[in-house]
């Protein structure tokens, strides 16, 4: 064989020499492949023929012939997973070694079971008594979960493919014009020289056109093997295949990005009015009243009257105070939705709400509590513009869970024409719920009715769990 | 009077203790958590039961459901409920065996004592004590409903403090007229919202409330 590092000679002989190396090279390396691409299919095809075979022949009078056939189809899959894992090494190892592409081992690594006091042994998901069996057990879930696997597996045929379209054509070129060769010079050998000048002439002629197709081999298998490189590099490279993955993973973090900013930006805005209202609130009213207690204080002996006025005041302010931090609590978190959970908190907001409000609530439980949240201060916005903006007499609202989905219809009977362009909050609450990955879907046709539509992906959780640790 | 207390708060819990001991009634508990209260009331039947709303172990509504649990095993055992907000929700349910007996103010209304003290009186009693947010939170709701609009303004003010559970004589207090005037007013919001008259004071109470919240008394 030509060693690929054949020093360049000049001119037109050099360059011929060159053209062949790198052609019988790519033809070892097609041989290579074809060797690997069938034996692996080969060795499994008739496995599983050989076993079927056995099996559907009907009973064999041999009982253990057909438990052999049993166990080795049952071990199929495992020759398969073997077989496959080995083809893509050997395909990785070739990766290197011919195109200078490192291709990563991504395989997972087998966790070890871990053994609890009373001796069983834990897989993460159950206990087994046998150590052996669990391992087994852990081996089998994790391979079968691994993507590499399935990859792995796809690369058998992939592999199989590209050998049957680049690897085996270019080869057979090769061998064709060899032999077609090969055999014009036996003929001239063993007939010691031409026999007939006619026949000469045509296997001079037979014997050149081995000669082109030889040539036509060396040139076609340059090329094929690298198109074949491509193909592997893809096929068994996630980060390569993963370029739609990869798309779709960029999307997600710019769209996370965008709300992450968008919640945080809300969140500081609601401290800062939270820290506002406190500070100019319930702060200064209990300021006020401790000095008006200190005035009391200085007035009980000199001028009761005026004491006790002012103590009627001093009550008065604290009762004020009171007020208004209950208002900024409703603002935090409504109480009602702490004690009761969506489906009340809802069901108090609709007793409040001017409009007739009709609620149905079909949950079995409580959703986690940022969504709660979110959902509780989305249908109040939207309560809130039924009544402002469409002027609406009856709405019904419909709160349901269905597979791993909040969803809330709120319609009304109003004028409609609501739009989210139209500044009606509309925005505000598809942001609220974009962080949660919610949406919101609006139907609105003048003259009404408008139906409105939030669905949010959560998790319920328990139910009757406190979800608030603060007294209000 | 025997009552039972439920307030998980240290402060509050003494001071309600100690205002209720200053105007002659006996502690006969004082509790902190759901399951406790709706076991010393089951034990205890004290006359009146004053209730915080939202109790460990969930601190959730923990103390209205056991006061409403009790209520379900001993029929019309009277409940003050006290809570840091008032949701006209809570109300109705409290509201909605229709019985009496049955109070629902804002913590800070302990601070009146004289008006606090009146109000778990009144509850033991077999009458209502809802909170004046409620009933204002009830009249806007309902102000949109034709029965009520043909009240006139002063009757409207009659019926708020009616709803709320006042006596007669209370609500002549608080609006400065005679007697006779309020049960003139009471006839006429009667007659105007279609209701049976009833003798019993707390009955009348309770078909106001019951008119107000929408539900058949």
């Amino acid at each position: 064989m030509v060693s690929p590092s054949v020093p360049a000679a000049g001119g037109w002989a050099g360059r011929y020499r060159e053209w062949a190396a790198a052609g019988l090279l790519a033809q070892r390396q097609c041989l290579q492949v074809a060797v690997q691409a069938t034996a692996g299919p080969f060795v499994l095809f008739f496995w599983a023929v050989a076993s079927l075979a056995v099996l559907l022949d009907g009973p064999n009078d041999d009982l253990r012939i057909s438990l052999v056939a049993l166990v080795g189809l049952a071990a199929w899959p495992a020759g398969l997973f073997w077989v496959s894992r080995y083809n893509s090494a050997v395909s990785k190892r070739r990766a290197d070694a011919w195109y200078g592409v490192v291709i990563a081992q991504r395989h997972r690594t087998i966790p070890v079971p871990t053994q609890d006091e009373r001796g069983h042994w834990w897989t993460g998901h159950s206990y087994y008594r046998q150590r052996r069996v669990a391992e087994s057990v852990l081996f089998v879930r994790e391979v079968a979960s691994d993507p590499e696997t399935w990859r792995d597996v796809r690369w058998l045929v992939g592999n199989g493919a590209a050998a049957a379209v680049l690897a085996i054509p270019s080869l057979a070129l090769l061998v064709f014009g060899a032999v077609t060769a090969a055999v014009q010079l036996l003929e001239v050998y063993s007939n010691r020289g031409f026999y007939l000048a006619t026949e000469g002439l045509d296997q001079i002629l037979q014997f050149v056109v081995g000669l082109v197709i030889i040539g036509l081999g060396l040139a076609v298998a340059p090329p094929a093997m690298r198109l074949y490189g491509e193909w592997m590099h893809r096929a068994l490279d996630p980060q390569v295949s993963g370029k739609l993955e990869k798309a779709r993973l960029t999307k997600r973090v710019e769209h996370l990005t965008t709300t992450r900013a968008d919640a945080v930006g809300s969140q500081a805005a609601e401290l800062r009015r939270i820290e506002r209202d406190l500070h100019d609130g319930a702060q200064a009213r209990l300021v006020a009243i401790g000095m008006t207690l200190g005035t009391i204080e200085h007035l009980m002996d000199s001028d009761p009257p005026a004491a006790r006025q002012l103590l009627a005041d001093a009550r008065q302010s604290s009762a004020t105070a009171l007020q208004e931090l209950r208002d900024l609590v409703r603002g935090i978190h409504p109480p009602v939705l702490a004690e009761r959970g969506l489906g009340d908190a809802v069901r108090a907001l609709a007793l409040d709400s001017a409009q007739n409000t009709e609620v149905t609530v079909s949950l079995p439980a409580r959703p986690e509590a940022p969504v709660e949240a979110a959902a509780y201060f989305c249908v109040s916005e939207l309560l809130a513009n039924a009544a402002k903006h469409s002027r609406a007499q009856q709405v019904w609202v419909d709160i349901l869970f269905r597979a791993g989905q909040l969803r809330i219809t709120v319609t009304d009977d109003g004028h409609g024409g609501a739009a989210p362009e139209r500044g009606s909050g509309l925005r505000g609450i598809e942001r609220r719920l974009g962080t949660f990955d919610g949406a919101l879907s609006l139907s609105s046709p003048p003259g009404g009715p408008t139906t409105i539509t939030m669905e949010l992906p959560c998790v319920l959780s328990s139910p009757r769990t406190s979800i608030s640790s603060e007294k209000a | 009077m025997r009552v039972v207390l439920a307030e998980d708060l240290y402060l509050l819990r003494e001071g309600l203790i100690r205002l209720l001991e200053a105007h002659g009634f006996t502690i006969a508990a004082a509790v902190e958590t759901g399951p406790e209260l709706l076991e010393a009331l089951l034990e205890h039947r004290p006359d009146v039961a004053v209730v915080d709303v939202r109790l460990p172990p969930t601190l959730t509504d923990e103390g209205l459901q056991a006061a409403l649990a009790a209520r379900r095993q001993i029929p019309a055992l009277p409940v003050l409920v006290l809570s840091q907000h008032v949701q006209q929700l809570y109300a109705r349910e409290l509201l909605a065996d229709g019985t009496g007996g049955v109070g629902y103010l804002l913590k800070d209304r302990v601070f009146n004592a004289e008006q606090f003290i009146d109000a778990v009186r009144r509850v033991a009693a077999g009458g209502t004590a809802m909170d004046p947010d409620v009933i204002a939170k009830l009249l806007e709701s309902r102000a949109r409903s034709q029965p009520l609009q043909c009240l006139s303004p002063r009757e409207r003010e009659v019926l708020g403090l009616m709803a709320e559970g006042c006596s007669n004589s209370a609500i002549s207090a608080r609006l400065t007229i005679s007697d006779g005037a309020v049960a003139k007013h009471i006839a006429n919001i009667f007659t105007k919202l279609e209701l049976a008259p009833a003798e019993d004071a707390n009955r009348r109470v309770l078909a106001v409330l019951a008119h107000l919240n929408g539900t058949p008394a």
